[in-house]
């Protein structure tokens, strides 16, 4: 059993417990100011901090490279409103085109 | 009035916008992250939503411990909760019911079943859109991950930058208020800084706890 494996594992049995007990738990239980601000914040917290690290992040040091376009590439598609897809397969392209020059 | 047919019809049509993104998830998962076609496939049947399993290859990726990747990536469905809580008493199902359908519980069956007024038009925007996304998602992930794998170097196509791309899009409708700009903008920073000193993961989790709470300590104030 590879480590991999177990994460898969993990993330199967925690996210069904999440969304089971989201059906199942009375309301008033987890329905708290500070748990539902906490919980509103997470996404926005968590997703920033995954894109520095992916798009900064080599290892343990930090670099620029074409990522970094392709993520302004994606913001600028995100404002005009092009859908997801798209979206991320242009800012893909935009980065492979840089590395060829 | 709403008719039931305009709820399925809306219901199909997140379900195939959405449902799409498994072709980039599986491509990722397998070209830029290394899993196996099957670990892929078995986090799209068994995991059954996108951010968490985005973010667990996005921490593979970049050579975080996979165990603790997961418990990040976790972190990230724990909204999957307080969906289960707004919709339950609009889809008002009984034990077993809720046990079958607990797994379809996502953003996007939560977004078009929460706002129906009656019981029967919240489950039929539940059923349909949560169904057609787990069929077309998990097809999606299986022609995407068999791409992946036999694409050779992702770098080449910039599969590597398009990760970063993926985690823009679902963080987007966040940046709408000024909070969700902020906490991204700390998460970000903090995790930066953390990159040189810690092990990768670790500065995802950093950067994701600092936000946070710097999140829960900073209140708005209240316009009257």
């Amino acid at each position: 059993m590879t480590a991999l494996w177990w994460g898969i594992i993990v993330m199967i049995v925690c996210c069904f417990a999440l969304k089971y007990a989201g059906l199942s738990v009375p309301e008033h239980v987890l329905d708290h100011p500070v748990t539902v601000r906490a919980a509103n914040l997470i996404p926005a917290a968590l997703l920033g901090a995954l894109i520095a690290v992916q798009v900064f992040g080599d290892g343990s040091s930090l670099t620029i490279d074409a990522r970094v376009l392709a993520l302004g590439v994606a913001a600028v598609l995100l404002m005009l409103r092009v859908p997801f897809l798209p979206m991320v397969f242009i800012a893909a392209l935009v980065a492979a085109l840089v590395r060829q020059l | 009035m709403t008719s039931d047919r305009s709820v399925i019809v809306d219901s199909l049509g997140v379900g195939l916008a959405t449902g799409a993104y498994g072709v980039s998830f599986g491509a990722l998962s397998t070209s830029s992250s290394g899993l196996t076609v099957l670990q892929t496939c078995v986090m799209s049947l068994f995991v059954f939503t996108g951010a968490t399993q985005f973010a667990f290859i996005g921490t593979v990726a970049s050579g975080g411990n996979p165990v603790a990747g997961a418990l990040t990536a976790t972190l990230l469905g724990s909204r999957n909760l307080f969906y289960g809580l707004s919709i339950a008493q609009k889809l008002r199902l009984s034990g077993p019911a809720r046990l079958a359908s607990a797994h379809l519980v996502i953003d996007e069956s939560t977004a078009t079943s929460v706002t129906r007024d009656t019981t029967r038009q919240a489950r039929l925007g539940f059923f349909w859109t949560g169904l057609s996304i787990f069929v077309l998602w998990n097809i999606t992930t299986l022609l995407g991950a068999i791409a992946g794998e036999n694409i050779g170097d992702p770098k080449t196509y910039g599969l590597d930058a398009a990760v970063g791309a993926a985690f823009l899009g679902l963080l987007w409708p966040r940046l709408a208020t000024w909070q969700g700009r902020l906490v991204a903008l700390v998460g970000a920073a903090v995790a930066l800084g953390a990159i040189p000193l810690t092990s990768p993961g670790i500065p995802i989790i950093i950067g994701g706890a600092v936000a946070v709470l710097l999140g829960m300590l900073w209140q708005p104030r209240e316009r009257t």
